[in-house]
């Protein structure tokens, strides 16, 4: 066993840097992740194309964010009847669009013998490819020879090979197969008695993982021939896939998780209060920020931790009176100046302004926000206890520091405030909706401040203090490995392996690209850690369930 | 009275305005007695709940007078045209016993699923409206219906266990599209021809049942219930197709609105109020229609963050910061944002009102349960936490009444609301606040 790992880790660690070796054993747990929303669209997209997937509404539910993620909400979320009569809805819309007629010139490759009667082997060849696509797998003869007989079953009532084609594929598109990425296990081979993914369910992990949709034919052609599970061949995959103009529909689901840019789908500012802040600037924030990661990891594959100090951006028409900068039409880079307050993704609109109120900022969210999002650290809720009469009799003071200041009158306040308010204050430069302000009700604003130790007094010393922060690239190993891997890390499993991933980023200057790489090719990433395995082997009688959930005692 | 002029006077409501209109049940559509449609079906019972946030100003929300024509003080003035509809239910309590007090949390979980929550993140049980529709929501369309005002599809009440939540509806354009767009069969169309597409896809649904049965095996415990529910799912599936295949009976409330528009998103109190309206209508007739008969409608979330417009604290903020005004009892701006929340609650029985059925109105066959999560936001009170039905219940109930719980369970009138719903369930509730006790006062 020992040689084994050794001999992988002689092939990941060939760049030559002397960091620890990938944890003996290392491996992750099965999953059972129900497609989000995103994932659901960018899947049909891909088998269909846009305009399909543009014109219906991803009937999956919403995700309880779990450990810092709503992806890793996917492996507990449940499905209610409900939901599943909208999933048979979509799935309707969608097979009756692909098998209209346009689509069905360059969607199905063959043609029926006669549009008005069932063709077996047309409807076999369309639904063997498909179903290969949205299953994500090898349907094989028995499923394609089953939806096969629906399509000509259907065709025959309806008098319609197509009408019967698209009855074929509702039944697809209904499948839990499809719907929930199911990760298999089966025996390694070259290590006796451990597990690892089968090669489509590594095919399905990495897919998700780096493009955000089902895997492509090549990738599941790679997983077909047994490319995934040679090492070589697996680093060839990961080239391709981190190469491919996908990668950014998958970094920017995985950041726009990470940050809660979630959201931004209710978010609203008062116009009285901001008039200049409409739904379209917030749209455009919150692209904003995604383009800047983007060009920041992937374009120029710099390293992650200056995303809190750079001024590059881009700007928008919609932004730009809120920055208070000339621009042109579309969006286009954009440096913010040398002399400005602005630098780093803490002073951009979209995090001021999601962690602020409607109507004012909000030290205490940004610097909650802080904390949770970039540092993976929790904050605890308010007692439920809490005397607020302190903050009344306050009376009305000009600025937050002085409000908050109250609080710590209170000692069951003042720890968390504690934890959030002093850097949050460093913001108060940036009003509830992110627009720079010398003054607050005319009385100017104090913003040094302190973060773990590290002292500053502005707020481009805030971003260096975070970019410093040691726990900056731990928390992103940590949503990162969470997100390719389907769920939350483990602290009692998982603790090893993320300081060894934390160790080989820091080696590497910290360039997301390479951590990719790690996580990927990591033995963790394809290795089964068999808790679950054992207790979910007893068979049980689903009916009994079933109808427990019936009756209403679940 | 011509169907042009009734829709008519529907799309007036649907702008917003508060018409009043009684919709006379043609008697072709009713037996003799009005108690029946005239296909011999009874008319149906249905199940509402509503919800707003953050509680209530005691001294001037809870009336001095309990029973029949009891005192409107000013934060419930607004309910005086539908007080003949309601009842209020105050000094109930909801109880947490070991669980911690998870602000704006415990109390709505407990009040739907009579269970007191262990963390923020949890939700102990089905709730209450999900039980109703295992019993009273089979014949219909859809199972149950749940749409929100605030247009943030996170806001849900309704979850069939913790890990699945009935999504709302949040978007009126959206809610039309799934009302009345592809699959919506007019009950009052003169022709009704099966479509054979839909016995196919009942045929096929077997070969998912078996996907599922056979993926079913190979997972762990959790996993495995989580399959489990999609195939119960499926099987609910097969029962809606079934209805699809069958002519629906006749409604006279039925009647098409025209697309509605969509609205921007944002919680200011207008904007929510108007959100609030366009929501309700379309709800609303899809119940005249029968296109479900458990629906649930929220105004606003535990943590209602609902804005007044130049005041700097959204709602619950306002809960917290805002000094309590000796004078007026309450915290004033506080105790705006409720009377908001009570207009809306107006607005809502009244449109129920509004249809016309049998020998009355939609409300008249209907009950509605309105719950909200805090007593006094202020200090995260749940002790007397304050709830509202609305509607009869088919002549169940009386209604008019404000009833003094004495500090008994909350859990007692989602109890009696499951009885009147036909569910056979000895008592409710975990711990403190299980109970087997109906608030009797309101029996008919």
């Amino acid at each position: 066993m020992l040689s084994v790992a050794s001999a992988l880790l002689v092939l990941s660690a060939c760049s030559g840097d002397s960091t620890p070796d990938e944890p003996e054993n290392s491996a992750s747990l099965l999953r059972v992740r129900l497609m989000t929303g995103q994932q659901y669209a960018n899947t049909i997209a891909q088998v269909f194309g846009t305009d399909i997937s543009n014109s219906v509404a991803p009937p999956l539910p919403p995700l309880n964010r779990t450990d810092g993620l709503l992806a890793s909400g996917a492996a507990f979320v449940g499905v209610t009847s409900d939901q599943i009569q909208q999933i048979q809805q979509t799935a309707e819309a969608v097979a009756a669009k692909v098998v209209d007629e346009y689509h069905r010139e360059f969607l199905i490759s063959c043609k029926p013998a006669s549009a008005s009667e069932a063709d077996t082997a047309c409807a076999a060849e369309f639904l063997k490819e498909t179903g290969r696509l949205l299953y994500r797998r090898d349907p094989g003869e028995a499923k394609v020879a089953e939806l096969t007989e629906i399509a000509g079953t259907a065709a025959d009532q309806t008098k319609d090979f197509y009408a019967g084609l698209a009855l074929a594929l509702e039944t697809i598109l209904i499948s839990p197969e499809v719907l929930f990425i199911v990760d298999i296990a089966e025996p390694d081979p070259e290590r006796p008695g451990e597990e690892r993914l089968d090669a489509y369910s590594l095919a399905s992990r990495l897919s998700f993982f780096l493009w955000n949709s089902a895997p492509d034919d090549e990738l599941l052609r790679a997983a077909e021939i047994g490319e995934l599970h040679d090492r070589e061949g697996l680093d060839r995959t990961v080239t391709r896939m981190l190469a491919s103009s996908r990668l950014e529909d998958g970094l920017r689901a995985f950041f726009d998780d990470m940050m809660a840019f979630d959201e931004f789908a209710s978010l609203a500012k008062d116009p009285q209060v901001y008039p200049m802040v409409t739904g379209a600037t917030l749209a455009d924030a919150r692209e904003q920020t995604l383009r800047t990661v983007i060009d920041h990891v992937i374009t120029k594959d710099k390293d992650y931790r200056d995303l809190f100090t750079t001024r590059s951006t881009f700007m928008s028409m919609n932004l730009a009176a809120l920055y208070g900068t000339p621009t042109t039409d579309g969006w286009v880079p954009y440096e913010f100046p040398e002399d400005g307050a602005r630098s780093g993704l803490l002073t951009q609109v979209s995090f001021l302004a999601a962690h602020s109120h409607a109507v004012r900022s909000s030290p205490t969210r940004r610097g909650k926000a802080m904390r949770e999002l970039f540092l993976c650290q929790k904050v605890p809720d308010p007692p439920p206890d809490v005397d607020f009469s302190a903050l009344e009799d306050a009376g009305d003071v000009p600025t937050a520091r002085e409000r908050l200041q109250v609080h710590n009158t209170n000692p069951s306040c003042a720890g968390c405030h504690l934890i959030t308010d002093p850097m949050g204050l460093s913001l108060e430069n940036f009003d509830g909706a992110g627009g720079y302000r010398e003054t607050e009700n005319g009385v100017s604003l104090e913003i040094s401040g302190e973060l773990d130790g590290a002292l500053y007094d502005s707020v481009a010393g805030l971003g260096e203090a975070m970019r410093n922060h040691p726990k900056l690239p731990y928390c992103l190993v940590n949503r990162m490995y969470a997100y390719g891997t389907g769920g939350p890390v483990s602290l009692r499993y998982d603790r090893a392996l993320l300081d060894y991933f934390t160790e080989r980023f820091a080696g590497q200057g910290y360039r997301v690209s390479d951590l990719l790489r790690e996580i990927t090719l990591s033995q963790a990433f394809s290795s089964v850690r068999p808790e679950l395995l054992a207790e979910g082997t007893v068979a049980n009688e689903i009916g009994t369930i079933s109808s427990k959930l019936v009756d209403g005692q679940q | 009275m011509s169907k042009l002029s009734r829709r008519r006077i529907l799309r007036g409501m649907l702008n917003g305005s508060a018409v009043t209109v009684a919709l006379p049940f043609l008697n072709c559509f009713l037996n003799e007695n009005g108690t029946a449609l005239a296909s011999g079906a009874p008319i149906p019972q249905r199940f509402g709940t509503w919800s707003w946030g953050l509680g209530m100003s005691e001294a001037i929300f809870v009336p001095k007078k309990t029973g029949p024509n009891f005192d409107l003080p000013p934060e419930i003035a607004s309910l005086a045209p539908i007080q003949k509809h309601i009842n209020l239910f105050t000094n109930f309590h909801v109880f947490k016993d070991a669980a911690p007090n998870l602000c704006h949390h415990s109390g709505w979980v407990i009040l739907r699923s009579g269970i007191a929550p262990m963390t923020s993140e949890n939700r102990p049980g089905e709730t209450i409206d999900v039980t109703v529709a295992r019993k009273i929501g089979n014949e219909t369309r859809f199972r149950s219906l749940s749409a929100t005002a605030t247009g943030d599809v996170r806001d849900s009440f309704s979850y069939e266990n913790g890990n699945s939540v009935n999504a709302p509806e949040w978007s009126p354009l959206r809610f039309y599209e799934r009302l009345f767009g592809t699959g919506f069969q007019d009950p009052n169309a003169s022709e009704f021809k099966p479509d054979p597409r839909v016995m196919v896809r009942k045929s096929s649904l077997s070969t998912v049942l078996e996907e599922t049965r056979a993926l079913n095996k190979e997972l762990g415990t959790e996993d495995r219930a989580r399959l489990d529910q999609y195939f119960t799912g499926l099987r609910d599936l097969e029962r809606r197709f079934d209805l699809q295949l069958t002519k629906p009976d006749p409604r006279e409330a039925c009647i098409v609105t025209d697309r509605p528009q969509d609205l921007p998103s944002g919680l200011d109190a207008n904007l929510v109020a108007e959100r609030h309206r366009m929501m309700t209508d379309l709800m609303l007739m899809a119940v005249a229609c029968d296109q479900t008969r458990v629906f649930n409608m929220f105004y606003a979330s535990a943590f209602s963050a609902t804005t007044k417009p130049g005041y700097d604290k959204p709602h619950h903020t306002a809960t917290h910061e805002e000094a309590v005004d000796e004078a007026l009892q309450c915290q004033p701006n506080v105790s705006w944002y409720t009377r908001r929340a009570m207009e809306e609650w107006a607005y809502y029985v009244q449109a129920l009102a509004d249809f016309g059925e049998g020998d009355g109105s939609l409300l008249d066959n209907s009950l509605i349960y309105a719950t909200t999560d805090q007593s006094f936001a202020k200090i995260h009170g749940i002790e007397g936490i304050p709830m509202f039905t609305a509607g009869r219940a088919g002549g169940k109930i009386r209604t008019g009444l404000h009833i003094d719980g004495g500090g008994s369970p909350g859990c007692r009138l989602g109890y009696t609301a499951m009885h009147l719903m036909g569910l056979d369930v000895p008592s409710w509730g975990d711990k403190s606040n299980n109970t087997s006790k109906e608030i009797g006062e309101i029996l008919a």
